[in-house]
């Protein structure tokens, strides 16, 4: 279920989270140590304008990588007509996208 | 069942990145909507990250974090596949992914412990 | 001829062999004698030939030239001419149906239409882009194309690695294996002229991006080909005129 543009989505969208996932996974082996609290990770996180182009670059690609990636199950399990699923794939694309944002300007906002 | 055309190690690695990825869209809702709490109910937002106190919940953490591990790790293998000149070790590589996840999700659970 | 006589124990096998009109089917058992260096070929003629004329089945070589007798044994895919009984017997049980993602025309004989039309969909054919009047390019066997080239030749349109594989099962529009491979061995033919023509024909909806790497075609591949290198070549070839193209 995937032509040459969305191939390419998927996969310059993983390129792109490689060096981010990494980061992310070294940040949480480093946060977790003595428990989380709101007030330690909004003290790292607020106001600061590198995270917050982190993180908004993890959400936008994250989003294009999960939409492509939930169409094609979608599709080879239950063989979804493409206008219901072009649909489908807009809305988690869009969703992913807005509950994302919110949530990075939740953490990075002053 | 896993039926007999399937019963190689390479689909497992397929099935491993299929059901990490799907596990992974389905966490990241909750993931962000938790998240967003810290800018409107700052206590709740605390309320939920006192949960992660519970060793039950430290072991879901570590799910989650090795099927974040093994969905790049094993996306990485399937970049070079595509990208990079052929390699004939491809079950090396997928075995490698599972260890080098093991390894990031183990050293992330014990330092949550 | 010692290599026909029965096992002297007069030991036999249970056989499970599909039968089917097209539409429906069921599986028919039969008690098959054992014999030394017999295959599962030697096992679907003798039930032909000693106990039901009526089952149908292809075969035409014998020798693992011809790709005319895949069948799925023991629900994997297989030459059956050249895969011995003895390889795979479990429980002294054979279970034998007729090549996975193809319609079936009767019992073990699949309709290998759809296999072929995807080969000409992928462009799996040559483009000439010389007159009888020119002279015939040299290609040396040791360019890095030729190389390529010669990895992927040797297919011999059996249809095991279209069985095997679980994209062209989900999505029936997918190209396959066997027709991909075949269009990655044209981008490396020098001669060729339908380069382009062929990248737009693997870069549609059914095309070589929908592969998962699954690699069970690797796996089955009775002449040991790697389509899922060929179909990576694609992929890579695509990509490259993705960008290059919209200039």
């Amino acid at each position: 279920m995937l032509d040459l543009r969305l191939y390419m989505a998927q996969r310059i969208s993983a390129l792109i989270m490689i060096p981010l996932t990494l980061g992310h996974i070294a940040m949480m082996i480093y946060a977790v140590q003595g428990g989380l609290s709101a007030g330690e990770i909004l003290a790292r996180t607020q106001g600061s304008l590198a995270w917050m182009l982190f993180y908004g670059s993890f959400v936008a690609a994250v989003s294009v990588h999960a939409a492509i990636g939930l169409r094609v199950i979608l599709f080879e399990s239950f063989k979804i007509k493409e206008t219901i699923l072009n649909a489908l794939s807009w809305t988690v694309f869009l969703g992913l996208l807005y509950m994302g944002a919110r949530a990075v300007y939740a953490v990075t906002a002053l | 069942m896993i039926r007999p055309h399937r019963s190689h190690p390479l689909w497992y690695a397929f099935l491993l990145h299929r059901v990490s990825g799907l596990a992974l869209v389905l966490f990241l809702p909750l993931h962000f909507y938790v998240l967003a709490f810290a800018l409107t109910q700052p206590e709740r937002l605390d309320g939920f990250l006192r949960w992660t106190d519970y060793t039950i919940v430290k072991l879901a953490e570590f799910g989650l974090v090795f099927l974040l591990a093994i969905h790049i790790f094993g996306g990485l293998r399937l970049l070079a596949l595509e990208f990079l000149p052929w390699s004939p070790r491809q079950k090396t590589l997928a075995a490698s992914a599972v260890a080098a996840s093991f390894l990031v999700s183990g050293t992330f659970f014990l330092q949550a412990v | 001829m010692s290599n026909i006589r029965d096992m002297p124990n007069g030991q036999t096998m249970e056989v499970r062999v599909w039968r089917s009109d097209g539409e429906g089917g069921r599986f028919e058992g039969f008690d098959v004698p054992q014999r030394e260096s017999q295959t599962i070929l030697d096992v679907v003629s003798w039930i032909q030939q000693n106990a039901d004329s009526t089952l149908s089945y292809r075969f035409a070589c014998r020798v693992g030239m011809c790709g005319s007798c895949a069948m799925m044994v023991n629900g994997q895919p297989r030459w059956t001419c050249r895969t011995h009984v003895k390889k795979v017997l479990k429980n002294n049980r054979l279970t034998v149906e007729p090549l996975r993602n193809l319609p079936v025309i009767k019992d073990l004989v699949a309709d290998m239409d759809p296999f072929f039309d995807k080969w000409v969909k992928a462009e799996g054919v040559f483009h000439p882009s010389k007159t009888r009047a020119d002279a015939i390019e040299a290609i040396s066997s040791e360019h890095p194309m030729r190389v390529e080239a010669d990895r992927a030749i040797e297919c011999i349109n059996c249809a095991v690695c279209y069985a095997a594989c679980d994209v062209v099962e989900a999505n029936p529009d997918y190209l396959g294996p066997a027709a991909l491979n075949r269009a990655w061995t044209l981008m490396n033919d020098e001669r060729d002229a339908g380069h382009d023509v062929r990248l737009d024909a693997v870069s549609q909806k059914g095309g070589c991006h929908n592969c998962h790497s699954q690699q069970s075609c690797v796996r089955f591949c009775p002449n040991e080909l790697n389509p899922t290198a060929s179909i990576a070549g694609l992929k890579r070839e695509t990509a490259k005129s993705f960008f290059r193209r919209r200039d």
